[in-house]
């Protein structure tokens, strides 16, 4: 990274509140301050309930915040949306059975309005970078669970995103596909140049892949800690049993447990655990 | 893979000729036809061993008969009769499935709508179809095919209806998610996500109404009219004691009936060849 920029993301003073049903009022988020350097991968990771998805939809522009500003790129989120900033990868990969993989890779490229010859460039390149070429002309069911979310990388990636948002998008895949997608995320980050965000559960993964973890903790969602990973690029699977990412992985650990998000209790949703405290008062 | 195994020798099996599938095509319906076939041959045996009278059931070879030599002319001439039957049913069909889809649009679009719709919707559907068929013959005029076209639509309405607000409701919420974040207008979505997701609703909705507006049709027949139509045809052939031209016209209906059916199949398989409803069918 050369001279310092300005953040790609800049969150400050962002409250969020739900309103339940009646008059309970749910505060999802409280005080959030962040900023996010361009080509970072920031992972946000605490408990079921701490906000992290509804941050990440935040950054988004897919909900408003009730207090406090989100800019991306300099400008309010909803413009970066406007004009088709982000890259979004859910957990479920959202594909479109009705059109074949590369048609859905070249939806947003069909919102964007560009010529049919640029779409298919485009889309043949995007399919290469997640190594499916060959599947082109397959239909999503035809695909594996891993093989169907890098389509949906592929098309996230496919306007060349200022920012891409991933919500656990390897949450739903068994614990090999997702060292293998792990390792194919940072390739990819590392030919694109993207700032990331991504939300895990998983320690491991968030320390694995990124430059940055935020750990948050629930009711009301606050960020309790911020962990550098100062571990070398390119990472590969020796990263994974070197003692440095374990003491990382530890103190990534702490920092969760001292903002009371590894209490030892089975996670419950957030509205249930609240339900159960009243019930005990 | 198979470039691997070529290279070292090993023949790749030839791609499935066109022989090959239709042999498994034949397989795959032969069952059924054994069954079809092993039946009609009892059929005929038990009416002529207990020499059954025709006006209980008559042999199939007398509904042939009757089927042969009432396809044209006479008194119930069948092919005529079939052809307005099917006629008035695909009118009503048409009309039923305009008024669901323009009211399933409505409905999926506003809040609003779906409160003031729904409930008459519902009682509609509720509404007994072989008591308002007189009420609807008597409002169209009992010689307009019209009236027997609005009674198919009656029943045809509401599974339309039903089936295609669903499909346009139905979409995963980050499906939307997703589009919102590429600044996608409703509309856009509309059209790139609620319309490809509706269309194999729609085309279930279509299938069973095939058959309901052939009923509706029927039924309505039966409260008067033209008299060269399946409905009269059953009606007068049976008080005529002529149960053998009962059941020939019973037949064409029925064939009537599935062809109509295998014509939205057919159409499935052109408009949403990548569903799995499409993709399940083909043999093998």
């Amino acid at each position: 990274m050369t001279a310092p920029e300005a953040p790609v993301v800049r969150i400050s003073g962002i409250d969020k509140q739900f309103q339940a049903g009646g008059d309970v009022i749910t505060t999802a988020l409280s005080g959030i301050d962040l900023e996010i350097g361009r080509g970072e991968f920031v992972s946000l990771i605490g408990p079921s309930g701490c906000g992290k998805s509804t941050l990440l939809r935040l950054i988004g522009d897919l909900t408003a915040p009730t207090a406090g500003t989100v800019e991306v790129n300099g400008k309010p989120a909803h413009a970066a949306r406007m004009g088709r900033e982000y890259g979004m990868v859910f957990q479920a990969p959202v594909l479109f059975e009705w059109r074949s993989v590369e048609d859905n890779v070249k939806l947003p490229l069909e919102l964007l309005g560009m010529s049919r010859s640029d779409r298919d460039t485009r889309a043949r390149e995007m399919l290469d970078l997640v190594e499916l070429g060959d599947f082109a002309r397959h239909h999503p069911p035809q695909l594996s669970g891993g093989m169907q979310q890098r389509v949906a990388i592929a098309r996230a990636l496919a306007l060349q995103p200022a920012i891409l948002l991933m919500d656990e998008p390897f949450g739903a895949l068994d614990e090999m596909t997702r060292e293998r997608m792990n390792s194919e995320v940072l390739r990819i980050w590392q030919q694109t140049g993207t700032t990331v965000v991504f939300v895990t559960h998983s320690i491991p993964e968030a320390v694995f892949l990124s430059t940055r973890v935020v750990v948050m903790s629930a009711r009301p969602g606050r960020i309790t800690a911020v962990v550098d990973v100062p571990l070398p690029q390119p990472r590969n699977d020796e990263t994974r049993e070197d003692a440095r990412y374990f003491r990382v992985v530890t103190e990534v650990r702490e920092a969760l447990r001292a903002g009371g998000g590894l209490g030892g209790e089975p996670a419950l949703a957030s509205d249930e655990r609240l339900a159960a405290e009243g019930g005990i008062g | 893979m198979t470039a691997a195994a070529s290279s070292v020798g090993v023949p790749v099996p030839p791609p499935p000729r066109r022989a090959g599938r239709i042999g498994r095509t034949v397989r795959h319906y032969l069952p059924a036809l054994a069954v079809l076939v092993t039946m009609i041959g009892l059929w005929e045996l038990l009416i002529r061993i207990y020499q059954v009278r025709a006006f209980i059931l008559p042999a199939p070879s007398a509904i042939w008969a009757a089927l042969v030599d009432n396809w044209g002319a006479g008194r119930w001439p069948l092919f005529v009769s079939a052809q307005t039957t099917l006629f008035e049913a695909v009118g009503g069909l048409i009309i039923g499935t305009t008024v669901g889809v323009v009211i399933a649009f409505a409905v999926a679009r506003w809040a609003n709508a779906r409160d003031a719709v729904l409930p008459f919707a519902v009682a509609a559907n509720a509404i007994p179809i072989i008591a308002i068929a007189p009420i609807f013959n008597a409002w169209f005029g009992v010689t307009n095919p019209l009236s027997k076209m609005m009674i198919a639509a009656l029943l045809v309405f509401f599974p339309v209806m039903i089936n295609v607000t669903r499909g346009l409701t139905q979409v995963e919420p980050s499906a939307i998610e997703l589009m919102r974040s590429y600044a996608a207008s409703e509309w856009t979505i509309l059209r790139k996500v609620r319309l490809p997701n509706a269309l194999p609703y729609f085309l279930t909705a279509l299938k069973v109404a095939t058959t309901l507006s052939l009923i509706g049709a029927i039924v309505g027949e039966y409260f008067g009219g033209s008299s060269t139509v399946i409905g009269r045809v059953v009606v007068q052939s049976a008080s005529a004691l002529r149960f053998d031209v009962t059941w020939a016209a019973i037949l064409l209906a029925a064939v009537t009936g599935i062809t109509f059916y295998m014509a939205v199949v057919a159409l499935e398989r052109v408009l949403i060849p990548w569903h799995s409803s499409v993709r399940g069918e083909e043999p093998g």
